[in-house]
């Protein structure tokens, strides 16, 4: 009730502005909102962003070299890379003083380990004078040129110097380049060679088998959405129970059960064999590659697309139906023109949650994938639970990331992401 | 049933049955004979089965028994996607991905019309409802309302003879209701449109049609003219279920002149006039319209039995007054004066004698 007449702020009936009073109103329940969600805020934060952060930094991060080796850094600065001519005594003295304090603290092994990502062979050189040189007296013993290069000849190869001098930043591009099947040489980026190219067939072998399995799981899928939502209930509650069935099993039980059923001397071939379609020497080989993982995928991912294009499906009123049909449409077109559009922001929210569920698995390519058929991911675990590169891991799986965000977009600019409904 | 023997007749029910689960008719022996261009009401309370009929003659259910005809020809085999015929639902199924102009050109498109023939027929179907600027809009940013006249649009936009509304007033408001209970039955009579309208609404039915049939129990109770259905119910069921009445129960003391002598269950005598009674001894509720009791004594005729009530409530309703009274022991016999200036207003616990025509009140089955 307050006096609108007046110039300046309308004024509460204690004469603060109202715009304060009614912040003040609403910071408690604002506060009491935030209290409430707190506990998931603070869960997400801790094992959602903070693990996602992390990735993303170590994909980039390159402190190392120049932790342990900084004044080999510095005096390198003075070094041209494009010379023929090896660097001079100051960076060779700056080495050996730095190695003996690494080999001390250890330490000059993960260098050596990093720079052996980027020129393999480096390892070796630096383990191998790191023990040396830790019983050195580096106050005196000079020259270390030549000492160096007598204890390892590993020490006169430009290559090795050129590479130390690349990645002597604290960030580097190297383990994108790496992800990519690329590096980066004296001359700035080049290609590997082909025996190290790897990631952009993984890649690309991931997306376009994800794309295969998306697109298995929409088409073996609607049909069963489409019973499950017309179907009297009591129907349709056991065959929700069908679909949900698989959820009540183990991932790997369920996967090891496709190895039963598709090996070579599994199921489906001894049937196929005893009928006769397929002759005994000749026995299909469904597992241990592309069509193993594809098919064991389609069957673990299917509920994730039935139930969101359900749950669409639901919502359409079968008066959509019987008024097409009342217009003149034939079954068909009545389905084509006014049911079918209906449901694709089922198959849409389907479509992503399967695609991205599927573009990220691990267990069931490993277990049924062979070599052919494994995923981008089995060799990102790869790389951060056995050979321990895990910068290289953080770039793949960073990578990944910004594919699935792109194709999320592309999906938006083509069908609209408010058009993605789960019900 | 009114007329069996018409030759003429567009729409055909000869002797329909339909069971869903095989033990139960919801429809039983259904005969009903539409001359074109009429406007049938099939009203009846819920499960009674209009709206089962108005499937099977839109093609959604089958005729468990009986033949359906459309034009003559019986359409129980036809797909309903063949029979031409329009229809209007309950919650307008317009479909929510196409605009208007698209709702109304989906079932020209399907006839495979020609483009500059469509957006014509089109543009004509939507200036008919009033909506001519609203082509380009999707349903969802309709009112109620506006939906519902698009619906109609799309539904006449073929232009069938026949066309089939589901309770389509259903879900609006009041006032909105009435004003389009009007535009629909204009339309219908100017296009000359033969229409079968199910509702559960009986002013409704009253207002918009030429006929209505009465369901019951999977029976047409009865089929009549608006007025007939009215004022000459022919059994309890119509008299209590249109408008608003009075049940008295009794016994046929004797029927003379067309005239029965009820004695009711306290004793008292009453003169009506006999429908489904044909001789004394037989078990009778009378039916008397609330808007038929008159109690100013100057008003009744000479010699015809009286009934003492007394007034248990009175309520002004501006244009009415309606009063309870308690009549030979029914405390909800009500009746209805206009409000006119010479009017006696009742009070609460005044004692009063009514009365009513003999041919106003009606003995009927009990």
């Amino acid at each position: 009730m307050s006096d609108t007449t007046q110039n300046g702020p309308v004024l509460a009936a204690d004469g603060t502005p109202l715009k304060r009073s009614l912040a003040k109103a609403l910071r408690l329940q604002k506060l009491r909102a935030l209290m409430l969600i707190a506990p998931l805020l603070l869960f997400i934060l801790v094992t959602f962003i903070l693990p996602v952060g992390d990735m993303l930094f170590r994909s980039v991060d390159n402190r190392i070299v120049q932790e342990v080796l900084p004044k080999t850094v510095d005096a390198l600065e003075s070094w041209d890379p494009d010379s023929s001519e090896l660097p001079d005594e100051a960076v060779f003295a700056a080495l050996a003083v730095d190695m003996k304090a690494a080999a001390e603290l250890k330490v000059h092994t993960r260098v050596a380990k990093r720079l052996n990502y980027e020129n393999p062979g480096m390892s070796s050189v630096f383990r191998k004078s790191g023990r040396k040189i830790g019983k050195w007296d580096v106050e005196n013993d000079g020259p270390y040129k030549e000492r160096l290069i007598e204890l390892d000849d590993g020490w006169a190869d430009l290559e090795l110097w050129r590479t130390i001098k690349t990645y002597s930043g604290t960030r580097t591009a190297g383990y994108f380049l790496n992800a990519v099947d690329l590096k980066l040489g004296a001359d700035g980026v080049e290609v590997r060679p082909e025996t190290e190219r790897i990631y952009n067939t993984m890649l690309i072998r991931t997306m376009r088998m994800s794309l295969i399995i998306t697109f298995s799981c929409i088409m073996l899928g609607y049909p069963v959405a489409w019973l499950l939502a017309n179907l009297p209930t009591r129907k349709a509650n056991l065959l929700m129970i069908l679909v949900l069935l698989p959820f009540w099993t183990s991932l790997l039980v369920r996967t090891s059960s496709w190895k039963i059923l598709l090996q070579q001397q599994g199921v489906i071939n001894d049937v196929l064999v005893w009928i006769g379609l397929v002759a005994d020497d000749n026995r299909l080989v469904l597992i241990n590659n592309e069509l193993g993982t594809i098919i064991a995928m389609t069957h673990i991912l299917l509920p994730f697309m039935i139930l969101p294009m359900y749950s669409v499906m639901q919502t359409i009123q079968p008066t959509y139906l019987r008024a097409a049909k009342s217009l003149g449409a034939t079954n068909w077109t009545a389905f084509w023109r006014v049911y079918f559009p209906q449901s694709v922001p089922g198959i849409g929210a389907g479509s992503i949650l399967v695609f991205i569920l599927a573009v990220g698995y691990y267990i069931t390519p490993a277990l049924v994938g062979g070599t052919k058929g494994t995923f981008i991911s089995n060799l990102i675990a790869y790389h951060i639970s056995t050979s321990g590169n895990w910068g290289l891991g953080a770039a793949l799986g960073s990578i990944l990331l910004a594919v699935v965000l792109l194709l999320y977009w592309v999906y938006d600019k083509i069908v609209g992401i408010d058009n993605v409904k789960l019900g | 049933m009114a007329d069996a023997s018409n030759n003429d007749a567009f729409v055909e029910f000869e002797r329909v049955q339909k069971s869903y689960d095989g033990e139960n008719l919801v429809v039983k022996d259904l005969n009903l004979f539409m001359p074109r261009g009429e406007f049938l009401t099939m009203l009846g309370p819920s499960g009674s089965g209009k709206t089962t009929c108005l499937m099977m003659l839109a093609g959604f259910e089958t005729a468990t028994h009986g033949d359906i005809r459309l034009g003559g020809t019986s359409i129980n085999n036809i797909p309903p996607h063949k029979r031409g015929i329009g229809m209007v639902f309950q919650n307008y199924a317009l479909f929510p991905h196409m605009t208007i102009a698209e709702n109304l050109a989906f079932p020209l498109e399907v006839r495979k019309i020609g483009k500059s023939d469509r957006e014509a027929k089109v543009k004509r179907a939507l200036d008919m409802v009033e909506m001519g600027d609203f082509g380009g809009r999707r349903p969802s940013q309709l009112s109620g309302g506006q939906q519902q006249r698009i619906a109609l649009a799309r539904a006449l936009v073929f232009e069938p003879e026949l066309v089939l509304m589901d309770e389509p007033l259903g879900a609006l408001d009041k006032q909105l209701r009435e004003k389009m209970q009007f535009e629909i039955t204009h339309l219908a009579h100017r296009l000359g449109i033969t229409v079968v309208y199910v509702t559960h609404d009986q002013t409704e039915a009253l207002t918009m049609s030429d006929r209505v049939a009465v369901f019951e129990d999977g029976r047409i109770q009865q089929l009549a003219p608006p007025d007939k259905l009215y004022e000459e119910p022919q059994n309890s069921f119509v008299a209590q279920f249109i408008g608003e009445n009075n049940t008295l129960e009794g016994t046929v003391k004797e029927i003379s002149n067309g005239v029965a002598l009820v004695q009711l269950d306290g004793g008292e005598l009453i003169d009506c006039k006999p429908i489904n009674v044909t001789k004394p001894g037989e078990r009778t509720r009378v039916s008397i319209r609330p808007e038929r009791v008159e109690y100013n004594k100057d008003r009744l005729a000479e010699g015809v039995h009286t009934l003492k009530a007394e007034v248990l409530e009175f309520i002004y309703m501006g244009d009415i007054f309606r009063t309870r009274l308690r009549v030979a022991g029914n405390d909800e016999f009500i009746i209805k004066t206009r409000n006119a200036p010479d009017q006696v207003r009742l009070k609460p616990g005044q004692q009063i004698e009514i009365g009513w025509l003999p041919e106003d009140c009606r003995a009927l089955d009990a």
